[in-house]
């Protein structure tokens, strides 16, 4: 009977994992594609909660299906409005018909070839007798990383190395938003429910990501959760109009950027002047070392996270939006105040209405 | 007498999805599909919620999933407010 329940709701999961995926990719409405993938994130993350991994499931859940549904909506509201609907001419009507078919043949035989590779590999996997050598390797030494949950022993103490690079990555990804100039202005402010629900939603994200932090060395959880947990914060604010968005300014957010990494390497060639091996923690430090360095991939990973939502290096608060000079400062910055923040009279707020509209439908 | 309490809770709750979901892809205009979706959604997890709080093991998890139930509620709500703002604005342009 609880086999059958189960094998019900595996299949369904398969279903609607397969159809969300095929309707994803069928629509012509780039927003509408992007909603169906968020929805398949969720699908997936329940998907693997029932594989039991919650910690792949929670970071499906909050990189996955919520921080890429943003970035992707972002971007789609950056496209002019033309060319995201069907009302766009269709490739092959203005393409040579002929290449057309040559490439999709070409990268429909590419696919099939690594589908093959990858399939061979998994039964390969399978079929070699030393399949949990490596769970077996890390639940022995366990009690040697400083941590009792496993998978954040692999990723910050057994593997470490890979991590280190994995932030680097994020590093450089970072550095490549900065190279795109500097951000659009933000959303107009959404009016006092969306404010009300900032109020309270934002600390409660921040205590959140703070949670997952600490509860990843015994249960699932980890820097990565909490830093796109920390990131939607951000995410929520940008979207309810706010300038700064939390991040900090100046040198200050080039060093939480860099922190990730920095620490890693701190802590690395300081156990490497020690005398231990690079990252090669003594198992009594083990602990308060990787909470050392989550604490800092979490800021790292969270400023990253809001700057990609960004799309471009933040503007200090100091310079409008209109780009004006220092000296014209005051009067303009007056009068973006005015347009911005509408609250006593019913011209501005008229006004701002009309601007909102405006802003709506160019997105 | 528990258990039958908790099915009860658990089985209305998911009248309400049903019904929820019925009228999303039933009710003609936007504003009768979210006010489906968010009225019977509220309550629906509302009773799910309780229902699961009921087999819950210690009062720990219940009170988390009480939790997880009240921020459903401040965003399902705050965000069929938006939907319905944005779709007004467009509708009658000043």
């Amino acid at each position: 009977m609880n086999t059958t329940a189960l094998l019900v709701l595996d299949v369904l999961l398969v279903f609607s994992l397969l159809s969300l995926a095929a309707a994803a990719l069928a629509t012509r409405d780039a927003r509408r594609s992007v909603i169906l993938f968020m929805a398949f994130g969720l699908v997936l993350a329940v998907a693997w909660a029932r594989l039991l991994a919650p910690d792949v499931a929670l970071a499906e859940a909050a990189i996955g299906a919520g921080l890429s549904g943003a970035l992707l909506l972002a971007a789609v509201r950056e496209q002019p409005r033309r060319a995201l609907s069907g009302d766009t001419k269709p490739i092959h009507s203005r393409n040579d018909a002929g290449l057309k078919v040559t490439l999709q043949w070409t990268v429909t035989l590419f696919c099939v070839a690594l589908a093959a590779i990858l399939a061979w590999a998994l039964t390969q996997a399978f079929d070699s007798a030393s399949k949990d050598a490596l769970a077996q390797a890390v639940s022995a030494n366990l009690a040697a990383s400083g941590v009792s949950n496993p998978v954040t022993a692999v990723l910050l103490n057994f593997r470490a190395y890979d991590t280190l690079l994995e932030l680097a990555v994020l590093l450089t990804a970072v550095l490549g938003i900065f190279a795109l100039g500097p951000a659009r202005s933000g959303y107009r402010s959404a009016g006092p429910v969306f404010d009300g629900l900032t109020r309270w939603l934002v600390p409660v994200l921040i205590l959140a990501a703070g949670y997952l932090l600490w509860v990843g060395a015994h249960a699932p959880g980890g820097a990565f959760q909490a830093g796109a947990t920390l990131a939607a914060a951000g995410v929520v604010l940008r979207l309810a109009g706010q300038r700064t968005i939390g991040l900090p300014q100046g040198h200050t957010l080039h060093i939480v950027i860099a922190a990730g990494v920095a620490m890693f390497l701190v802590v690395g060639l300081s156990l490497l002047v020690l005398g231990r091996p690079f990252l090669g923690y003594p198992p009594a430090l083990a602990g308060g070392l990787i909470l050392l360095i989550e604490c800092a991939a979490m800021l790292a990973i969270a400023a990253t996270l809001v700057l990609a939502f960004l799309g471009g290096r933040p503007q200090p608060p100091s310079v409008n939006p209109a780009g004006a000079k220092p000296g014209a400062l005051s009067i303009s910055m007056l009068r973006s105040r005015s347009r911005e923040f509408p609250s006593d009279t019913d011209s501005h707020n008229a006004e701002s209405c009309r601007g909102f509209n405006e802003e709506k439908n160019r997105c | 007498m528990i258990d039958a309490m908790a099915s009860l809770l658990i089985v209305s709750g998911l009248g309400f999805y049903l019904a929820g979901s019925i009228g999303l892809l039933r009710l003609p205009d936007l504003y009768s599909r979210l006010h489906a979706l968010t009225k019977a959604d509220n309550l629906g997890l509302g009773l799910l919620t309780a229902g699961l709080a009921l087999h819950a093991q210690d009062l720990l998890i219940a009170l988390k999933l009480v939790l997880i139930w009240l921020a459903v509620l401040a965003a399902s709500a705050a965000s069929a407010h938006l939907i319905a703002q944005h779709a007004r604005r467009q509708e009658t342009p000043s």
